[in-house]
């Protein structure tokens, strides 16, 4: 790849204080205005990636190089919508801009653009426990796109949504991901979603964590219904089955074992 | 001297069992009307009523209106209602009788009936004795609250803090209140009511640090990281996040050191066993005991164990006040 990185990790490593070594040796380079997957078993190391990149937790080896996107336009999405149970959702959704000391007129514009996005205006006074999961899912990403973020970490965002909701949620992210021009990396346990998604799907392998796979995901966007009922889609989501399968159980394929 | 002991050990015993007892009573429906009706009040106040569905994505909560008069109904006629009280009025009755054909001296153990007159008939002297001890409860009790908030704070700052201040915290609590509060009414020897307010501080005070002190630390992890990634201050991430997630706690410890601080009020009186215009309630169980007034007693002892329970009571709807919007029960939502 020739074009400019908006991040890019090298030879990164990552031992936590108890001796678990959760990454080994992590290359990845993303390009600004990229959405990329990252997937794989639970406990490879995916939620660590993000939190090393974010700088939530300090590498052990390797670093995280930076383009030409600012450090500070940063958002992270997590897997619970982890809002505050005791603010209303305009609050919730002011917290960073509060945090930054945004002056209030312009905060409640950005409020109401961001309320707007993820189609929630009518609620803005509501608490969270009057809402679905997926409206404070809404919530949450209104609160990390409310900073206009460039680049996006989500961590299963949609992980404890139901179907419905989830597809209905991957449609709205693609829609803000092609007028936001964020660059995401996404992780999901999701094949279907992953591969609906993403530009590149990146395969990740336990014990140590490390990357086994790379899938360029070539199918034009907008992606909508059709995308999903299509040959090429089920190609794909095969394809990334079966690295995962291999990167799960840590071992060849049956048709390599075949073979020796 | 030993029956004095005795009465207190009694008194601990009895305000246990309420607040176990009691724990429940924030569930009771009577409860739950007037305090959904007071926040049904106050979100009416507060939060417009949410616009309704425009897209099928939506679904508005509403608030299910409920029967309150049925549901006093239902309740009154339930056997967690019928059951307790049936047994209550055949043990007084039981205990009348029993008083009655034996022929027991009121001075031993006087019947239901003659507790009530007593209650009736001394009421001018008991019920003011009874609010010096609620007075005295009071104070303690919110400096209680302030000060376990704020040392409880402290010991959020730093694990260092905490780590070497914490023990003397819980040395003050295993300390028996009955055994230090001679040496402060000593060291208060002028202000009488300094120091009942400080014995039942003390032991108000340890629920609250505990209590507090874990709310501090137990705030949501991703929001935790969130304030991180976003630059917080540590006073920002104190405001905004520390102290409102420790709300529940705090007011979990409050119920329990309302209670603790009339515990410790009690105590103290029967300990300073001060007499005059402003003694407090103990002092009349105490007084009643030595001048063989067991009916007065009695009568005293159940306007003590009527102000632990109000107390708690108004602790628990508060709590359930403050907190009416954490939580699922106080309204229904529609999926
Ligand atoms: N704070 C931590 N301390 C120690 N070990 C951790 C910590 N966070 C994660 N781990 C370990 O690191 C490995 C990778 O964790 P994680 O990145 O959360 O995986 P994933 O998100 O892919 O499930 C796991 O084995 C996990 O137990
Ligand atoms: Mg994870």
């Amino acid at each position: 790849m020739t074009f400019p990185s908006a991040i890019r990790l090298r030879h990164v490593g990552k031992t936590y204080a108890n001796g678990t070594v959760a990454l080994d040796d992590v290359n990845l380079a993303i390009a600004p205005t990229e959405f990329v997957s990252l997937v794989g078993p639970s406990g490879c190391g995916k939620s660590t990636v993000l939190r090393l990149i974010a700088g939530l937790s300090p590498l052990t080896t390797g670093d995280v190089q930076w383009g030409d996107i600012s450090r500070d336009r940063l958002s992270f999405v997590f897997q619970d919508a982890s809002l505050m149970p005791w603010a209303t959702v305009q609050d919730n959704v002011r917290l960073p801009l509060r945090l930054a000391g945004v002056p209030k007129p312009k905060a409640e514009a950005a409020i109401a653009n961001a309320l707007s996005m993820v189609d929630l205006q009518g609620y803005e006074r509501a608490y969270p426990r009057q809402l679905s999961g997926g409206m404070k899912m809404r919530v949450s990403i209104a609160r990390s796109l409310v900073t206009q973020p460039s680049l996006m970490l989500m961590d299963e965002p949609f992980g404890a949504l139901d179907e419905m909701t989830r597809s209905r949620l991957n449609s709205d992210i693609l829609h803000l991901w092609e007028t936001q021009r964020w660059t995401v990396v996404f992780v999901t346990h999701n094949i279907y979603e992953a591969v609906y998604l993403s530009q590149r799907v990146v395969v990740m392998a336990a014990r140590p964590g490390r990357i086994v796979a790379d899938i360029a995901i070539d199918a034009p966007y907008p992606r909508n219904d059709a995308f999903r009922t299509s040959p090429l889609f089920n190609d794909y989501c095969r394809d990334v089955a079966q690295q995962l399968a291999e990167a799960s159980l840590g071992m060849p394929p049956l048709a390599d074992l075949r073979q020796i | 001297m030993l029956l004095r002991y005795f009465v207190v050990a009694l008194l601990e015993l009895q305000n246990m069992c309420l607040n176990r007892g009691i724990r429940r009573l924030k569930d009771l429906p009577v409860l739950r009307i007037l305090y959904d009706f007071f926040s049904s009040r106050l979100s009416a106040m507060t939060v417009p009523p949410l616009s309704t569905a425009d897209s099928p994505t939506r679904t508005a909560p509403s608030v299910k209106p409920r029967g309150d008069r049925l549901q006093v109904l239902t309740w009154l006629t339930s056997s967690e209602v019928i059951a307790p009280v049936v047994v209550g009025i055949l043990v007084l009755i039981g205990w009348e009788l029993a008083v009655r054909l034996t022929n027991t001296p009121p001075y031993l153990l006087p019947g239901p009936s003659l507790v009530f007159t007593t209650l009736i008939q001394d009421w001018h002297q008991l019920f003011p004795s009874l609010m010096v001890t609620l007075r005295i409860t009071t104070i303690a009790f919110i400096a209680a609250a302030l000060s376990g908030l704020l040392i409880a704070v402290v010991f959020a700052q730093s694990k260092w803090i905490e780590r070497s201040l914490f023990p003397y915290a819980v040395i003050l609590q295993t300390t028996p209140i009955v055994a230090i509060a001679p040496l402060i009414i000593i060291w208060f020897r002028n202000n009488t009511i300094m120091a009942l307010v400080v014995c039942a501080w003390i032991i108000a005070l340890f629920p609250i640090i505990s209590n507090t002190t874990l709310g501090l630390k137990s705030a949501d992890h991703n929001l935790v990281n969130l304030f991180k990634l976003y630059n917080a201050s540590r006073w920002q991430t104190l405001i905004y996040l520390r102290l409102p997630s420790a709300l529940p706690y705090f007011l979990g410890g409050l119920r329990i050191s309302g209670g603790l601080a009339l515990i410790g009020a009690v105590v103290a009186e029967f300990v300073a066993g001060t007499g005059g215009q402003r003694s407090g309630i103990a002092y009349q169980i105490l007084m009643s005991s030595y001048n063989l007034q067991i009916p007065r007693m009695f009568a005293a002892l159940i306007l003590t164990t009527g102000l632990g329970v109000a107390i708690f009571v108004t602790l628990t709807l508060l709590s359930d006040l403050l907190l009416r919007h954490w939580h699922e029960s106080a309204m229904t939502q529609e999926s």
